[in-house]
């Protein structure tokens, strides 16, 4: 039998060595009693192996869970913590995927305490509560006094030091004092007693709390979940708690009791807008502003907004896409999502000056599905497409362009009332219903879709090719 | 009357802010301080340093920079024309105060939340000042700043700049709402502020021609406030709202506010009860949009009213309502549908997913590892465990609901 008795700061070091040495002698996990300096000895008390004994193993193998597991079993302050994480090292050499089995007791038991550690770490990071104690050099000293149930000390300081760097401060526990001072961190074992102490701040914390609270949503329950009694002694602000449960009900029925009152008289502010405009002689603002309120179609719907074209009033070319896109949804501009992006390079290409051309879509609102965060684009059905032409129309009408492109089957639709056969019809002149003439191409989004790349580069060459010729269709 | 003390001050700002229910911290980025150069540090989910009688989270110094508003929402205790004593914090105050609590380790940092006084550009400069000040005087802990909708994009993006998290709240769930309760909101106004938000912070993501990064625009990203309860909008409109704006504008949190009674209230809103149930409900709904792979179609439909069931989770309404899909064998079924059992949460299912190779697992394994057995174990088949007739007993439903507790007088 084996006593390993481990000292108070810097246990999980000495733990690991021990265990270590132990484990490395082959010595069974039944065989070891784990404990801390000042423990009672076991009845069986024999010397710990010093330096290898009788090494049977080479190195020991843990799974790299295994040292933050550890980490988190040896401050449990029955010693059950210890017990066990030596108790796994061991198993571990024969079962080197034990840690996955969550089903297995000891693993279970195992990722209990650690979780009961977490917490405890978690309590005493949210629940120390720092008075001002003076000043030293320029930096200023603070003090706090905080009972943890189990022996982490150590684990915890290192949240202080990169919390409060720039103060020099001491957290006291029954068993341990934690000194950061000139940005230099020391542990002391030293008993210490709750002090009595004050800090003016303290007064507006608790004014703080008081007043964050709604008493028409009482739920003490919720509160001592989170916010356990044993921890209140310590919380300037736990001691309202009873006052503020036992007046919640009272303020709130006052609430609902006093009801509406007299609105008070004074500033009041100018509520009157004006009427919304409808249908003025048509300029580009007013046609904008009429598209923005649409609601022909149910797109309107889940769109954030309607999005009309974009270009000067006597442009003589006009560019129709398909529909706004996620980013041109957001932003209420067309063309400045990934595609609007690729077409101006290719346009740049071309010599193809887009400012100088209107740039719109045949329908004017996003469409597309949702998928957890993301909204997936949805081509436009027949019947959206339709509703969405009186806009169409009337920016033809206002803009009155020499040429218009089509970009893909929804503007050919559109254009033309027959949006079939496009790869046969790209590059070729044909009328749209006003007569106006029209340049058929792709759309550029059907370029970044294209897997292929030598059929993407041909499929660009064609694109380039078409806003050529309608440069030089709008030349001549 | 008398000069206001900063005990005054904050007595009234933090009474008339405890109407926001977030109070989060979580998720921005990783700092600390100790270089010893600064003050604070971020953790990545943030702490909760005390609890109110409320069971909610304190964690930020949840403050309004002024009471005073020139609008009048009627669902607000701030609104111009509401009896409630007036106050306003300094810039140099809400400084003091914010540093002074977080030296002690009473808060993770500030949330800051303001009335419109002057102007929505004149208000919104001076917080992005505190905010500013905060960071030119070394605090490294979080800051969250509700942002003014009408606010010019130059200070939205400053706000950004030194803010962890920015927020615009919605408000109440439908425009029509908005329009009625919230006379000089305008909803869409308020969408296109979060779209410049979510533009602004994706253009912040990307590297400039030097391949270096132009700075952090609120790296705990946006969310947004709905009152619930308010106006007469059922769940369906509600979530409806919420998945369209998780949707649209990249937000991590919709958060759902009870509307409770106010002091001083208005003629026109329910002085009731908050729905304290219903908005856990739609909580629970949230989770199932974002992190379980539910469709919003199926955790609510148009039969029952559009809204939930308040007397079992949406989860379990689900389950209860398509039995076909169960039981479902916990030692063979895949990821999805071991997500739609009731009971299993994500990482319970992670955590069998990983174990059961190791060898068949019975209801106690999963148990142990923190499943809640009494939900699962009607939907499910084990190690020596079968659901059998229960499923299909018409009273399943019945062994789930609590018998109502009496009213305590």
């Amino acid at each position: 039998m084996y006593a390993p008795r481990l000292p108070r700061i810097g246990t999980y070091a000495a733990w690991r060595e021990t265990a270590r040495r132990l484990a490395r002698a082959d010595v069974p996990a039944a065989q070891v009693d784990w404990g801390l300096a000042g423990d009672d000895a076991s009845m069986f008390d024999a010397p710990l192996p010093i330096g290898p004994l009788s090494v049977e193993r080479g190195d020991l193998k843990v799974p790299a869970s295994f040292a933050d597991l550890s980490r988190s079993l040896i401050p449990e302050r029955s010693g059950k913590g210890m017990t066990l994480a030596y108790v796994l090292l061991m198993r571990l050499q024969a079962e080197p995927g034990l840690l996955s089995n969550r089903a297995d007791a000891q693993v279970a038991q195992a990722r209990d305490i650690a979780k009961s550690i977490h917490r405890d770490l978690h309590k005493m990071h949210a629940f120390v509560r720092f008075r001002e104690v003076g000043q030293a050099d320029g930096r200023r000293r603070f003090a706090a006094w905080f009972e943890p149930t189990h022996r982490i000390e150590e684990p915890t300081a290192d949240f202080f030091v990169n919390r409060f760097g720039d103060m020099d401060w001491a957290i006291v526990t029954p068993e341990v004092t934690i000194r950061y001072q000139d940005r230099t961190l020391t542990l002391h074992e030293i008993e210490s007693q709750r002090p009595d102490a004050d800090d003016p701040l303290e007064q507006l914390w608790t004014t703080y709390y008081a007043n964050i609270f709604n008493p028409a949503r009482l739920k003490p329950d919720a509160m001592r979940a989170e916010m356990p009694k044993k921890y209140w002694k310590n919380l300037p602000e736990a001691a309202l708690i009873p006052d503020l449960i036992a007046g919640a009900r009272a303020r709130s029925q006052a609430m609902q009791d006093a009801a509406a009152t007299t609105p008070r008289q004074g500033r009041r502010v100018d509520q009157t807008t004006p009427a919304p405009m409808i249908h003025r002689p048509v300029s580009l603002p007013t046609l904008h502003a009429e598209i923005h309120d649409c609601t022909r179609c149910p797109l309107h719907g889940p769109a954030t907004q309607a999005v009309p074209g974009e270009g000067p009033r006597d442009a003589r070319l006009m560019i129709v896409g398909e529909q706004p896109g996620d980013r041109e949804d957001i932003e209420g501009r067309p063309f400045t999502g990934p595609a609007g992006q690729l077409f101006d390079r290719l346009a740049d290409d071309a010599g193809l000056d887009r400012q100088a051309s209107y740039v719109t879509n045949a329908v004017k609102h996003f469409k597309f599905v949702q998928r957890g965060k993301r909204r997936i684009h949805q081509t436009p059905n027949a019947g959206e497409v339709n509703a969405c032409r009186w806009w169409l129309d009337r920016e033809l009408a206002t803009v009155d362009p020499e040429l218009v492109l089509a970009l893909g089957a929804t503007a050919l639709h559109a254009l033309t009332g027959d949006g079939r056969g496009l790869l046969k019809r790209r590059g070729g002149v044909e009328r749209t219903k006003d007569g106006r003439p029209l340049l058929v191409t792709l759309h550029p989004s059907y370029l970044l879709r294209l897997p292929d790349p030598a059929a993407r580069a041909e499929a660009t060459r064609n694109v380039t090719a078409d806003l050529t010729k309608a440069l030089h269709l709008l030349n001549n | 009357m008398a000069k206001m003390t900063i005990q005054d001050k904050l007595a009234l700002l933090s009474d008339a802010a405890k109407y926001d229910a977030s109070c989060a911290s979580s998720g921005t980025t990783k700092r600390g301080s100790r270089d010893g150069k600064g003050l604070g540090s971020t953790t990545g989910s943030g702490i909760c340093h005390a609890y109110a009688p409320d069971g909610r989270c304190i964690s930020l110094l949840k403050i309004l920079m002024t009471n005073y508003c020139v609008y009048d929402c009627a669902y607000c205790i701030n609104r111009v024309s509401s009896n409630v004593p007036r106050a306003r914090f300094t810039v140099e105050e809400v400084v003091w105060l914010t540093i002074e609590f977080y030296r002690r380790n009473y808060i993770e940092g500030l949330f800051l939340s303001s009335g419109i006084v002057k102007s929505s550009d004149y208000t919104m400069e001076e917080m992005v000042r505190i905010a500013e000040k905060l960071r030119a005087d070394g605090f490294r802990g979080y800051i969250h700043l509700k942002t003014i909708p009408e606010a010019s994009p130059e200070l939205i993006e400053r706000a950004g700049l030194s803010a962890d998290r920015l927020s615009i709240n919605v408000e109440l769930p439908t425009d029509a709402s908005v329009r009625a309760y919230a006379p000089e909101k305008d909803p869409a106004g308020i969408r296109d502020a979060m779209g410049k938000v979510r533009l602004t912070k994706e253009d912040y993501a990307e590297k400039s021609f030097t391949g270096r990064r132009r700075g952090k625009f609120a790296p705990a990203g946006q969310s947004t406030q709905m009152i619930v309860g308010a106006d007469a909008a059922d769940d369906a409109d509600i979530l409806g709202t919420a998945n369209k704006l998780y949707g649209a504008y990249g937000l991590k949190r919709v958060y759902y506010s009870a509307f409770s009674p106010i002091p001083d209230a208005s003629a026109v809103l329910p002085l009731v009860d908050p729905p304290l149930m219903r908005e856990h409900r739609l909580y629970q709904a949230d989770w199932l949009l974002r992190f379980y792979d539910f469709g919003l179609d199926e955790i609510i439909t148009r039969d029952n009213g559009g809204m939930l069931d308040l007397d079992v989770d949406p989860k379990l309404a689900w389950a209860l309502a398509n039995r076909d899909r169960f039981p479902v064998d916990v030692n063979r079924a895949a990821k999805e549908d071991l997500l739609r059992v009731p009971g299993f949460g994500t990482k319970i299912v992670q955590r069998i997913l990983s174990s059961r190779r190791n060898g068949a697992l019975a209801l106690e394994d999963i148990r142990r590892m923190g499943g809640r057995i009494k939900q699962a174990s009607s939907f499910v088949v084990a190690r020596g465990h079968t659901p059998g007739q229960m499923l299909d007993g018409a009273n399943l439903r019945a062994r789930f609901v609590k018998p109502q507790q009496m009213e305590l007088f």
